[in-house]
């Protein structure tokens, strides 16, 4: 509740969404993803081709607080993109298949060299499990 | 105000997301832990996806990730053709 006292985990999480153009905050890594929100979110970023950096938020239970108290959002994944919260999993989702997340990424510049399926927005090429 | 015993029904979300934003109507489907909530409401008309779903996430504070473990949502501004 009080933001008075020095918070060197906040000013870590703060940092960190500055520096990375592209951030994740997910549980578990890319590689091993430990939810099936978290996992679909990687799945979506790779399959569009956007390098993206990531924090996993299990080790210290902290972390998830100090961003959910931050971001004034209480679920994980979160995406963030240029410093602004952009969403979870849903909202990426209905980005993804909108274009506008391929937009806001800057990877949709007018050029669809290999757009797969530009206007399908019911057929996501994503089938991931949910693995809660 | 929640009873952090009772496990959450679908039905009780959706009684609340409709109680919580003014003119919202809501679809809830969910098995007690996971849920899955379509809501539209005026309300919602103007603001970014976020914020439309920080109005629904706002309604269950911090039951979302505890008593309700998790909370799927879309939402949709109902447009009543006066968007001016």
């Amino acid at each position: 509740m009080s933001d008075e006292t020095p918070n060197p985990l906040r000013e870590q999480i703060e940092t960190a969404i500055e520096e990375n153009p592209v951030l994740l905050f997910m549980k578990g890594t890319p590689d091993q993803p430990m939810c099936g929100f978290s996992a679909r979110t990687v799945a979506i970023l790779q399959s569009v081709g956007q390098p993206f950096a990531a924090v996993n938020v299990l080790p210290d239970p902290r972390i998830r607080q100090e961003l959910s108290a931050l971001s004034n959002w209480p679920t994980i994944p979160q995406l963030f993109i240029d410093g602004e919260l952009v969403g979870g999993c849903d909202i990426v989702t209905e980005m993804y298949e909108s274009g506008e997340l391929q937009q806001a990424l800057g990877l949709d510049n007018g050029a669809p060299a290999e757009a797969p399926e530009p206007a399908t927005p019911e057929a996501p090429p994503l089938s991931i499990e949910n693995r809660l | 105000m929640a009873v952090s015993g009772a496990p959450a029904t679908p039905a009780e979300l959706k009684q609340r997301i409709e109680a919580g934003i003014p003119g919202a109507s809501a679809e809830v489907t969910g098995d007690g832990h996971h849920f899955n909530a379509v809501v539209s409401a005026p309300a919602f008309a103007g603001l970014s996806r976020i914020a439309q779903h920080r109005l629904v996430y706002d309604v269950f504070g911090a039951e979302v990730g505890g008593r309700i473990h998790a909370l799927s949502i879309q939402t949709k501004a109902s447009t009543t053709e006066s968007i001016a």
